[in-house]
């Protein structure tokens, strides 16, 4: 019989290891030898104020990267987490919508760095007498800077799941929990994944920003690449921070082939589209992932615990869950409620702007909120300076490359590459020049803000031109339209919507950068410039937590601004007009 | 007739079931009024209808994905109120999940039951072999031609042993050899009884596919969706569409598919005059251009067929009724049982120029429909001359539900600027009366 037949060839080859097994069996002991390790030294004793020593030797770094990456991966499981709880929440109940949907977009603008130093102190005290504490400040440092935009991607996904899938679950009885795992899940996932790798490589950078902390006047050094590089500006040690860049290069480079092409390639199944476009994504690691019998057999573990949980939430109501339609609601009771939940909020939302300002007020003057916010501006000029110039170099590039497909396909991993480089390791480099030549630090440390977030300008536009239909190019060609009419009417119009995409993160980037970037050290020499990023950093140096919390607030003010009233109408207009079908 | 039917085995029974959406100010929209379908032990029931018609609405009440608003909806004497294990639904456009396999695909409905792996498998295996998909268990939704796409949605809805087996359109994504195939293997596995299905119930548009599947036809009439007339069939499995008796089953279905029921005196009162809110098919002026034409060669002088017309044209009947409308709307054409006349303004449009055609048929927009006239009216009213979309939508929505409103005023955007009676700006979402040839730049 055919079934019989089935199930015996599917078992024989599982009994041996294969030659692929070889290579894959190592490696993954490896790895949980380097996960037991890492952890432990996560949790080593330790209290404020001791020092830990970070090694410049070059031989010490391998161990260094491996905790830097070590955080790097804590904090995208938590991350994940979040975004599938938080975002769910979101989705599915209208009235934590209201209050989820605008909070995660005023997070998303609130500059990392800026709060790292208040949240250390209260880490450090949940776990008294650990590394944990400090360990537990940079990684939540590193969530923050990757679960919002993860979480906007899963709720816009949910959202947009079609009925008729929806129809299958319900017709067929699927739990709530089945649902999830088989139908939101699995559809949210390919852009899921696009967006943890957009926070991969925002991670890297804050990664490093994290480790070297300062809180009320105490440096600790977290064991890391970034501890390593910190300690190389101390001690002004140009061979060291070599090292530490190249290191730093391997690793992205590793983790990107490790970790993020086999997922992309596997996850390309995921796509919803009816048909296969263009060639599929392939990574070498999971070609040998499947080739491998180990790896099938440990299969079998998942495969058991999702029984085991589908017998658990089985009795998970499946019904309530439906996303709505946008019918409009007639029913007059749940208008009044609705209204009542509105007045709720407003509310809430005066309470804590009186509460935060009666804070910030009693230890400064509003004398001293205007000056901030004049530094908000300074900041704000820098940002669309340099983003304009960003944009004049990299536009006309990126459409260049565009334009052409083989070379596209090879420079653009590279533009993703090099965004996922934390350009904070270069900033050494920059700010030895500046000491060395005198130059004002007012312009020349300005440029460090988009030195990392560029990059995402130059991939969106050489995507956008790339997807420039060929029909439309060869019309052009056919009208004979000269260079102004061309770049006017097709091009720019063509790749509009990615490079609004592409300002949008980079902008967004270039803030939370200006904490790093206006006031920067090399040795004893300390350079800044005016605005709002170095008026934060200081603050947080000296500990004073009304001024912190002060140029947080505004500095959110400005960035929500910002998207609402400049990048969110671009977008919406491009997403109307401009979009290629 | 090849199973026997007794008349106390009512698996399914509707009895004066209605649906109505809400709509804002109006009250209430109605899309079924008053339905009463049994489907008995041991028979497929077609419901025809042209679409929209509220036909697959009536299929999500069944298996309870939305629920009536009056009536009762009984499955074995019991009542409907959400998803039953004995209904399984098979969907138009397949909806399979693209990142499960085949074998995925069809174990879903078992997982949902908690049947054990093992059983899982075996039973999926089986009914993949059943349905011919033998060989496929391991490829993707995206691998598959449509065919083979509805082959998984038939095994992913027979996996289950339903008792009941609902079709939504199941054939009408496929290209005509493909789903003829499909309805043949189908009609096979039911009459060997090779599944455990106690009755279909299936819902189309086509009335051939109709006629070669089901026991009993019940013909819906749109607006709100209603029973029009039931036909029983008693011709043997397999059907010989050629055959006299086939045919001439066709043209009575035809016949009492296009002919007006005696109206009730609201009705007449409602079409007599169409309001504002006259819910306009949505066909472009291209495709009325196009029956006209058709209509006023020399060959038909002025009156034709409509199974001819259908022909000339390539279409399905079913699709060429909403053109129909528009042109019996317009006063070009008269359709009366199956046969399709020009009226004197029908033949003065087929045979003007361009320019002409605009003006004839702008005339007649005027004339003959409300709502072009009402805008008109109010941009000849304003000093402005310019009036935003949403205030027409909102006068709409007093009639129609939200959705249909919107494609309403989509249709008389589209003739309206045909026409030239007005210019619309789809970016502002603003008609005016001027003239857009004016405005734009050389």
């Amino acid at each position: 019989m055919r079934l019989f037949s089935i199930l015996q060839s599917a078992r024989a080859p599982l009994d041996l290891p294969n030659r692929w097994d070889i290579v894959v069996f190592p490696a993954l002991f490896g790895l949980i030898f380097l996960l037991a390790w890492g952890t432990h030294q996560m949790a080593a004793p330790y209290s404020l104020g001791e020092p830990i020593q970070i090694s410049l030797d070059p031989a010490a770094l391998p161990q260094y990267a491996a905790r830097t990456v070590l955080r790097m991966a804590v904090a995208m499981v938590l991350s994940l987490v979040f975004t599938l709880t938080y975002a769910t929440l979101a989705a599915k109940y209208r009235r934590a919508e209201q209050v989820m949907v605008p909070l995660l977009d005023v997070l998303q603008s609130v500059p990392i760095l800026g709060f790292l130093s208040i949240t250390v102190l209260g880490f450090i005290r949940l776990f008294p007498g650990s590394l944990l504490g400090p360990e537990a400040a940079a990684i939540f440092a590193i969530f923050t800077s990757q679960a919002w935009n993860m979480a906007f991607s899963f709720y816009h996904s949910l959202r947009i799941i079609p009925r008729e899938l929806y129809q299958v679950a319900a017709v067929f009885q699927l739990s709530s929990w089945q649902r999830f795992w088989k139908l939101e899940v699995p559809f949210a996932l390919p852009n899921l994944l696009w967006n943890a790798m957009m926070s991969a490589s925002g991670g890297w950078f804050f990664v490093v920003a994290s480790e070297a902390i300062s809180v009320a006047g105490h440096n600790i050094l977290l064991p890391g690449i970034g501890s390593y590089i910190a300690v190389a500006i101390q001690q002004q040690d140009l061979t060291a921070i070599g090292y530490a860049i190249e290191t730093m290069l391997l690793v992205v480079l590793v983790t990107d082939q490790l970790v993020f092409r086999p997922l992309v390639a596997w996850a390309d199944r995921f796509k919803f589209e009816q048909a296969s476009l263009g060639e599929a994504p392939t990574s070498w690691v999971l070609t040998l992932l499947t080739r491998t019998n180990l790896l099938r057999r440990l299969l079998v573990v998942p495969a058991w615990f999702w029984e085991w949980s589908v017998r658990q939430f089985r009795r998970l109501p499946a019904k309530p869950f439906l996303p709505r339609l946008r019918l409009r609601i007639t029913r007059r009771e749940a208008r009044r409620l609705d209204r009542l939940w509105n007045w709720f909020l407003v509310v809430a939302a005066a309470v804590s702007i009186v509460v935060l300002t009666r804070f910030v007020v009693r230890e400064t003057s509003y004398v001293e909120i205007g000056h901030v916010f004049l530094l908000g501006l300074l900041t704000a000029l820098r940002v669309i300076v340099l983003i304009l110039l960003a944009s004049v170099v990299w536009v006309p590039i990126g459409v260049w490359i565009g334009l052409r497909p083989h070379l596209a396909q090879h420079l653009q991993p590279v533009a993703l590459f090099l965004s996922a480089f934390p350009a904070n390791l270069l900033f050494p480099l920059a700010v030895s020049l500046i000491v060395i030549h005198h130059l004002n630090p007012e312009i020349w440390l300005s440029p460090l803000m988009i030195l990392g977030t560029q990059w995402y300008i130059l991939f969106n536009v050489i995507a956008g031109a790339a997807s420039i239909p060929a029909d439309l190019r060869e019309v052009s060609a056919n009208l004979g339209l000269r260079r102004g009419a061309w770049w006017q009417r097709l091009i720019l119009p063509g790749v509009f919507p990615a490079f609004v995409t592409g300002v949008i993160t980079a902008s967004g980037g270039a803030w939370n950068a200006s904490v790093v970037s206006e006031i920067a050290s090399w040795g004893i020499h300390t350079v800044s410039a005016t605005g709002l990023g170095a008026y934060i950093a200081l603050q947080t140096a000296s500990g004073d937590y009304p001024r912190v919390a002060l140029g947080i607030a505004v500095m959110s003010l400005y960035v929500v601004a910002v998207n609402r009233l400049v990048w969110r109408r671009l977008h919406l207009y491009a997403e109307k007009h401009l979009t290629l079908g | 007739m090849v199973n026997s039917v007794n008349n106390g085995d009512k698996l399914i029974d509707l009895i004066g079931v209605n649906k109505s959406f809400a709509a804002p100010e109006k009250g209430r929209i109605a899309v079924l009024q008053d339905v009463n379908i049994q489907v008995r032990r041991g028979e497929i029931v077609a419901v025809l209808g042209r679409s929209g018609c509220g036909k697959s609405t009536l299929l999500r009440i069944i298996c309870g994905l939305t629920t009536a608003s009056s009536g009762k909806v009984l499955y074995r004497g019991r009542s409907v109120r959400k998803p039953v294990p004995g209904i399984s639904l098979v969907f138009q456009s397949f909806a399979l999940f693209p990142w499960l396999n085949v074998l995925g695909n069809v174990e879903l409905g078992l997982e949902a039951q908690n049947v054990p792996p093992a059983e899982r498998r075996e039973r999926a295996l089986a009914v993949i072999d059943m349905i011919g998909l033998d060989g496929f268990e391991s490829a993707y939704p995206k691998e598959l031609s449509g065919g083979m796409r509805q082959r998984v949605g038939f095994a992913r809805a027979l996996v289950v042993n339903p008792d009941v087996l609902l079709m939504d359109e199941a054939f009408s994504s496929l290209d005509v050899p493909t789903a003829e195939t499909l309805r043949t293997d189908l009609l096979d596995l039911w009459v060997e009884h090779l599944i455990p299905t106690q009755a279909i119930l299936m819902v189309s548009h086509n009335i051939e596919e109709a006629l070669l599947l089901a026991d009993r036809i019940v013909i819906f009439e749109a607006n709100p969706g209603r029973v029009k007339a039931e036909v029983p069939i008693t011709l043997k499995h397999p059907r010989d569409r050629e055959s006299v008796v086939f045919r001439q089953l066709v043209e009575r279905v035809y016949t009492i598919m296009t002919t007006p029921v005696v109206p009730s005196e609201a009705e007449l009162a409602r079409l007599a005059r169409p309001t504002i809110g006259h819910r306009l098919p949505r066909v472009t002026v291209a495709q009325m251009t196009g029956v006209l034409d058709v209509i006023n060669q020399p060959a038909n002088a002025g009156s034709i067929d409509l199974p001819v017309l259908a022909e000339t044209l390539q279409m399905e009947v079913n699709d060429i009724f909403p053109i129909l409308e528009a042109l019996e709307l317009l006063d070009f054409a008269h359709v009366a049982g199956r046969r399709v006349t020009l009226m004197r303004h029908g033949r003065a449009f087929a045979e003007a120029d361009i320019q002409r055609r605009k003006v004839i048929f702008g005339e007649h927009l005027l004339r003959r429909v409300p709502l072009a006239a009402h805008i008109r009216r109010v941009l000849d009213e304003r000093p402005s001359q310019r009036a935003p979309s949403s205030r027409f939508l909102r006068e709409l929505e007093d009639y129609l539900p939200e959705q249909d409103a919107e494609g309403v005023l989509e249709v008389i955007i589209d003739w309206g600027r045909y026409a030239e009676l007005f210019a619309y700006d789809s970016e502002a979402g603003i008609f005016s009366t001027e003239n857009p040839g004016a405005e734009v730049e050389t």
